[in-house]
């Protein structure tokens, strides 16, 4: 998970150009009224007076984290309690508003050096895990009947007098019938949902077989029968909610990692009233019409018209495409977009629910819907198996009454008994145990699961449709070459590159590296051209050729057009010292690290690729050649891509759809199963399967391996559970099950079933290890071609 | 025949004081970060609280 941070977008200080210079105080102050109010948005007031604020901190993961955080953070004015969990990665405070403001422990939290998100704390959801706490508390009760019942049990099987036996039984039964009566519970209701629904799931069969186990152990012990079947109904409840549990451990882990990542920019916008007074308004409350300033590196939070101001605009998760826009007055920008250079203000001409995000919104729940439910391996055996376990039972019964000559009695023992050992102990383990072991080699490989369904829909994939920008690409431009450049200039370039956050400055400045002592004077960010600044007394300029062009030395400037006839859809940049030749540099969204090689073990896989994309043809070209796949369309909108996958489906086939855009969004919905990096934006995020937390596209083979192998162990343990049917099955209904054989049979088939689930470990290691799925800290691996 | 009478009783008695132990640790939050609770122990210098 400590890879998976989309870093706190702190607004940056960068005033429009025209508009009122604001001093570095005022802006200062500014930053942190915003911050406070963001963080306010996300906070639940307590009953005495203090707030509870939930951060999620990707990056703790030792005891020294814990240690650092928590001390550092209660030391902070506000703060009155702190308490970090790691396995949650979060960390929760209670602050009193009235000593000092919210923004004292998230600064220390930064300054400690660990990057946060905000957990949604506004969404009426229980703090604590009540669903766990319950079936942990089911578990603790079925395991203290079941140990203490086969005690009773064993000594009853090794020989004990009539008379023992009977106190025996009676003391067990005052002990089952209570633990049966709270631990069956999860089970009681969820079959009794599924008949009142005129449906048969595994809990029918299950939730028969112990009320019946233990109602004629009742029955047995007071009419002083020989035999009870305490131990097998509580032993049974007893694996069987190890099972929940462990099901139930796994979903709230990858939901609670990938659900309640709530990026802070996505939740308020800043309102200019006609004074030009800044407030804080929630995204909600936003009426088309109304000035809002958008500042550099935040994104638009509904659709606008610019209405002062110039930038540029990078729309890669709106469009697709990878190269940034220059916007001025009177354009219009989607929701979703990112401002890059400079702050702007627009006039919103969408309310939240109509901006170009609520209609992705809208178009992915109607594709969520037109996908249809998808059913789960275990209830589709359940529709087999249930009915012909009920079958079998009841034709043991006609059997013996007619064999027997009408000895109700025996009838129907031997009924019950055929229902008790093909309760289906070992097929209720037999999907979640794998699913959890298959879930944790995914969760070491940094790829986050949603639930157990999307496991088995991966495992039956048969193509992959990739995004290009920000999936097969890693989303930032990189310089691939350069020309002209002197080295004594360096140093100034350095100064000049870093100065700016503006994506192609930014490659600029990891391209050349280094430190600089250079001091440049008059920096200023100019919109759609470039940064310029002064050194010593010369004017100095990187940006669009023909701006940089205009100080340069003009022989040189021939040399740009064949330099860009060379690259076709590549970004140039010049960059140049008044008077002095120009220097280029080629940049090319950098393909994602691993991503040629991810294509080419997919291929081995069987799998049909292609790519969906929304950027020019010439770009989605260039990477499909340079990563090898032969397949793809350009210029997609959000609704061709529905429409393509959507055609897919109706051909037969399940496709994965790889994305992260918004615009990839209501794709991903339509996709059989759907993954998105962790960059992705925040829509597609949350409707995601799987979100790959590492920068390498390899993540994606990986998955597709695992979860078919955990298939693969699935179908061997229903196998495993079915051949011990077709051996118990025939010995019940014959009359030779004793409670004694039961209790072996059944625990013997649910060990064989968990052991057989942990070879996922195992073989899914050995392949992982050779992967070599780089840590999140290794420098990414340049992959390009030119 | 006499001692069951007694072992009985005690067998269960200390079962059920282990399971109350349990069901208070739950109560108690003790299983909501169980990694932090491993972890914490390393902590030297680590506060009551």
């Amino acid at each position: 998970m400590s890879c998976c941070s989309v870093p706190v977008p702190i607004p940056s200080a960068m005033p429009a150009e025209g508009s009122a210079r604001v001093t570095k105080a005022n802006e200062k102050s500014r930053i942190e009224h915003l911050l406070h109010e963001r963080i306010m948005a996300n906070s639940s007031a307590q009953e005495d007076g203090t707030y509870k604020t939930e951060f999620i901190v990707p990056d703790m993961h030792c005891a020294a984290c814990i240690g650092t955080i928590e001390r550092e953070l209660v030391k902070a004015p506000p703060v009155e309690q702190v308490r970090a969990n790691l396995s949650m990665k979060t960390v929760s405070i209670v602050w009193d508003p009235a000593k000092g403001r919210v923004t004292e422990p998230a600064a220390r939290l930064e300054a400690l050096g660990y990057q946060y998100h905000l957990a949604d704390n506004t969404e009426k959801r229980p703090a604590k895990d009540k669903t766990g706490q319950s079936l942990l508390l089911a578990l603790a009760i079925a395991g203290f009947a079941a140990a203490n019942i086969m005690l009773l049990s064993v000594s009853v099987w090794s020989g004990a007098d009539y008379e023992t036996a009977q106190l025996f039984h009676l003391i067990s039964g005052i002990i089952a019938i209570p633990a049966v009566a709270i631990a069956g519970q999860p089970f009681f209701r969820s079959a009794l949902k599924a008949l009142r629904a005129g449906r048969l799931n595994m809990d029918v069969p299950i939730s028969l077989a112990v009320v019946l186990a233990l109602g004629m152990s009742v029955f047995e012990s007071l009419t002083g029968g020989e035999e009870a079947y305490f131990d097998a109904s509580v032993t049974l409840l007893f694996f069987l909610l190890i099972g929940r549990y462990l099901d139930h451990l796994m979903r709230k882990k990858a939901r609670g990692a990938v659900e309640r990542l709530s990026s802070l920019s996505a939740k308020d916008g800043v309102l200019v009233d006609a004074q030009g007074e800044i407030t804080h308004i929630a995204v909600k409350d936003i009426k088309p019409g109304m000035r809002l300033r958008i500042f550099a590196g935040e994104r638009f939070p509904v659709n606008g018209e610019v209405h002062s101001g110039r930038t540029e605009i990078d729309r890669s998760h709106v469009t697709g495409e990878s190269d940034p826009v220059l916007v001025e007055k009177g354009e219009l920008i989607e929701a979703g977009t990112l401002n890059l250079t400079a702050a702007i203000d627009v006039r919103a001409t969408s309310s939240a629910q109509n901006s170009f995000l609520g209609e992705m919104r809208k178009m992915m729940a109607a594709a969520e819907q037109g996908r249809g439910q998808y059913v789960r391996i275990a209830d589709r055996m359940a529709q087999i198996y249930a009915p012909a376990v009920h079958l079998l039972a009841f034709i043991a019964f006609v059997a013996w009454m007619i064999a027997s000559g009408g000895d109700w009695h025996l009838s129907i023992y031997t009924a019950i008994a055929v229902l008790i050992v093909t309760c289906p102990c070992a097929l209720g383990l037999a999907v979640p145990v794998a699913h959890v072991i298959g879930a944790n080699r995914l969760m070491q490989n940094g790829i986050l699961m949603r639930d157990g369904t999307a496991l088995e829909r991966l495992a039956t994939i048969d193509s992959v449709v990739f995004d290009k920008t920000g999936t097969l690409t890693s989303g930032t431009p990189k310089v691939i070459s350069v020309s002209g450049l002197d080295d004594e200039n360096l140093p100034v370039l350095k100064a000049l590159a870093s100065s700016s956050t503006h994506p192609v400055a930014k490659a600029v400045d990891q391209f050349v590296g280094g430190q600089t002592g250079v001091m440049l004077e008059a920096f200023k960010e100019i919109p759609g051209c470039g940064v310029e600044a002064q050194y010593q007394g010369q004017t100095i300029r990187l940006g669009k050729p023909e701006w940089v062009a205009e100080i340069s030395n003009p022989e040189r400037s021939s040399q740009l057009s064949a330099q860009a006839q060379e690259w076709p859809g590549e970004t140039t940049v010049s960059f140049a010292i008044a008077g002095s030749p120009m220097a280029h540099f080629c940049l090319h969204d950098e393909i994602r690290q691993g991503a040629a090689k991810a294509v080419s073990e997919l291929e081995k896989g069987s799998l049909r690729l292609e790519i969906l994309s929304g950027d020019t043809p010439a770009k989605v070209r260039q990477t499909a050649d340079a990563i090898g796949i032969a397949n793809f369309q350009a210029r997609q909108t959000p609704a061709d891509k529905i429409h393509h996958m959507e055609a897919l489906r109706e051909a037969g086939r399940k496709p994965l759809m790889v994305g992260d855009g918004i615009n990839d969004a209501p794709a991903l919905a339509a996709g059989h199963v759907s993954m998105v990096p962790a960059s992705a934006s925040d829509v597609g995020r949350h409707s995601a399967d799987f979100v790959f937390t590492r920068p390498s596209l390899l993540a994606v083979p990986l998955a597709v391996d695992i979860a078919r192998f955990t298939d693969k162990i699935v179908r061997q343990n229903f196998g495993l559970a079915i051949v011990y049917n077709c051996i118990a099955v025939p010995l019940a209904m014959a009359g030779f099950v004793t409670p004694l054989i039961a209790a072996i049979a059944m625990s013997a088939s649910s060990i064989l079933v968990v052991a057989n689930s942990f070879r996922i470990n195992f073989t899914a290691r050995g392949k992982a290890g050779k992967r070599n799925i780089s840590a999140t800290t290794s420098p990414a691996i340049v992959e390009v071609t030119s | 025949m006499n001692h069951l009478l007694i072992l009985i009783p005690v067998a269960l008695t200390l079962g059920l004081l282990g399971l109350g132990a349990f069901i208070w640790s739950l109560k108690d939050d003790q299983y909501e970060d169980m990694e932090g609770a491993a972890e914490r122990i390393l902590q030297e210098d680590y506060p009551a609280d």
